[in-house]
């Protein structure tokens, strides 16, 4: 490919690119004006929420448990070094609600309510069920969309919560029970080592943050997917490239944000 | 007979890039009347019901629907319009989550705000038309391809549209359902006094239920009358048709070079 060529051809990428965001930009404010109108409505949300979030209970309080478990191992080995392992509790329970509830929920997230999301409003789109409803003058952004946004945005801070609270318990598990670490230091130090705001707050802060990129992702992907097996099924791998890429670099961004908040 | 029509298409031509799917294309349909929409495969047909139902916008010339335009870009307008509209989609387009029954109630529920004892007396009365209020409690999945198009057409009903479009009604029904779907087109017209457009390729249903009859062909209207005239047409290309031809004015063979000089035979 000659120089001339590629100039035009960067310039077309470049082009289809901003229309893209454009587009999908257009589509985010569609589903904030329509996520009143699911709140009117709440019981479609909470179908959603059983939906999204009850399902992903199980993935996310395993993980939860062998993410405690390990930070614990390791905490243990980096912390007796310094002779600080009485501080195990306050080690693990940081890492989690600051950083790795919000991060590996989201991505957990995105692996399992982003991917059923997308194939679920792609599948019924194959279907005409949103032109079928579209139709019937009933807007799908409103009656489908918009209820599982809703529900994602809800659901994703509640599950980061119990990721974390069950990753506290591995860590006492394996801290306490295993190692033999003083009980007593391991909550104490917990307890007014964290902060309410600036840790456990920050840590909500993200995985609201996070619930509504991976959704809003899942949910573009499975509305603009191709009508046919392969759309819904390059639309589903688009979702969690798309959402866990987004879910890493938003944790950069907002951790960077939080960290020069001044105190 | 303009002013009686409940949609008119004056002069529409529609087509994507440089592809023309329809061409200045006008039709009439009158109130209370069953009328087919012929043509073989992507002649335009669906094309035309969703300029009809306001999905897409037609390049030039205008479709009316009770004397009000229909503009894509005036929402609300347009939603109005489509709560008098039922369509029936070619595999019925159930909402898969939902029961035979819910999805009869759903149309319903959205914009009529009934208390739900009365809802429950339409969803019965609806699915008693069409020979299933023993399926309420079924899920799309357990029905055959034609029981899901009677469910469809429930739904399409529920809202008592003045007019009912249907998307090949007909493909891939077994000859029962078949012509349990044909009756059930006539009776619910001729009981509701709706407007019905049926789109379909299928020759002999459409001759027996409709009243008045297009066809199409490369995005024209070819022939046009009620269905003792379309038959005794004399045009090539509605012969053609309406006889299943393999070959005639609409060729069996995809354009391409010549057969010999693609086998390499003449050097």
């Amino acid at each position: 490919m000659t120089a001339s060529d590629a100039l035009p051809a960067l310039g077309r990428r470049a082009l289809d690119l901003l229309q893209r965001l454009g587009h999908s930009a257009f589509f985010f404010l569609d589903l904030l004006r329509n996520a009143p109108a699911a709140l009117r409505r709440f019981y479609l949300v909470i179908a959603q929420v059983h939906a999204i979030g009850n399902y992903s209970l199980v993935i996310i309080a395993a993980s939860g448990l062998a993410v405690g478990f390990v930070l614990a191992l390791q905490g243990y080995y980096t912390l007796s070094r310094y002779g600080a392992a009485e501080s195990l509790g306050l080690l693990v329970a940081l890492s989690l609600v600051r950083e790795l509830g919000p991060v590996v929920t989201g991505l957990l997230f995105a692996g399992r309510a982003g991917t059923s999301l997308t194939a679920e409003i792609g599948l019924m789109k194959a279907g005409e069920q949103l032109a079928a409803m579209e139709m019937m003058a009933v807007d799908p952004k409103s009656r489908v969309l918009a209820p599982r946004f809703v529900a994602g945005a809800i659901s994703m801070p509640l599950l980061a919560a119990i990721f974390s609270a069950v990753g506290i318990l591995g860590g006492y598990v394996v801290g306490v029970l295993m190692i033999g670490i003083d009980p007593g230091a391991f909550w104490s130090q917990m307890q007014s080592g964290v902060d309410v705001w600036d840790d456990v707050g920050n840590g909500i802060i993200k995985s609201v943050v996070f619930g509504v990129a991976c959704t809003f992702i899942a949910l573009y992907q499975g509305y603009e997917a191709e009508a046919t097996p392969e759309g819904v099924s390059q639309a589903t791998t688009r979702t969690v490239v798309i959402s866990s890429l987004a879910v890493l670099g938003l944790d950069f961004v907002l951790t960077a944000l939080m960290f020069s908040t001044p105190r | 007979m303009t002013h009686d029509a409940l949609v008119a298409i004056d002069h529409v031509t529609f087509g994507y890039d440089r592809r023309v799917i329809l061409s200045d294309v006008s039709m009439v349909f009158p109130r209370g009347k069953v009328i087919a929409i012929m043509g073989g495969s992507g002649c335009g047909k669906t094309t035309l019901l969703r300029l009809i139902g306001g999905v897409l916008t037609p390049q030039q010339g205008t479709i009316t629907f009770d004397g009000a335009p229909v503009d894509p870009r005036d929402r609300e307008s347009l939603y109005a319009l489509r709560r008098r509209l039922g369509m029936l989609f070619q595999f019925g387009a159930l909402f898969t989550d939902l029961t035979v029954y819910d999805n009869v109630a759903f149309p319903l529920r959205e914009h009529t705000g009934l208390p739900e004892p009365m809802v429950r007396d339409l969803v019965l009365m609806k699915l008693n038309a069409v020979g299933l209020r023993g399926a309420a409690q079924l899920k799309p999945a357990d029905l055959s391809g034609g029981m899901a198009r009677r469910v469809a057409l429930a739904r399409a009903i529920a809202l008592d549209p003045d007019l009912i479009m249907y998307d090949e009604p007909f493909a891939g029904l077994d000859p029962i359902s078949l012509g349990v779907a044909a009756n059930l087109i006539r009776r619910l017209n001729d009981a509701t006094g709706a407007t019905s457009l049926v789109v379909s390729h299928d020759v002999n249903e459409c001759f027996l239920i409709s009243d008045y009859v297009y066809v199409i062909s490369g995005g024209r209207i070819v022939g046009r009358g009620t269905p003792a005239e379309v038959q005794s047409s004399d045009d090539p290309e509605v012969l053609q048709f309406i006889r299943g031809e393999p070959d005639g004015p609409v060729r069996f063979h995809y354009p391409a070079p010549g057969y010999a000089d693609d086998l390499g035979l003449r050097a």
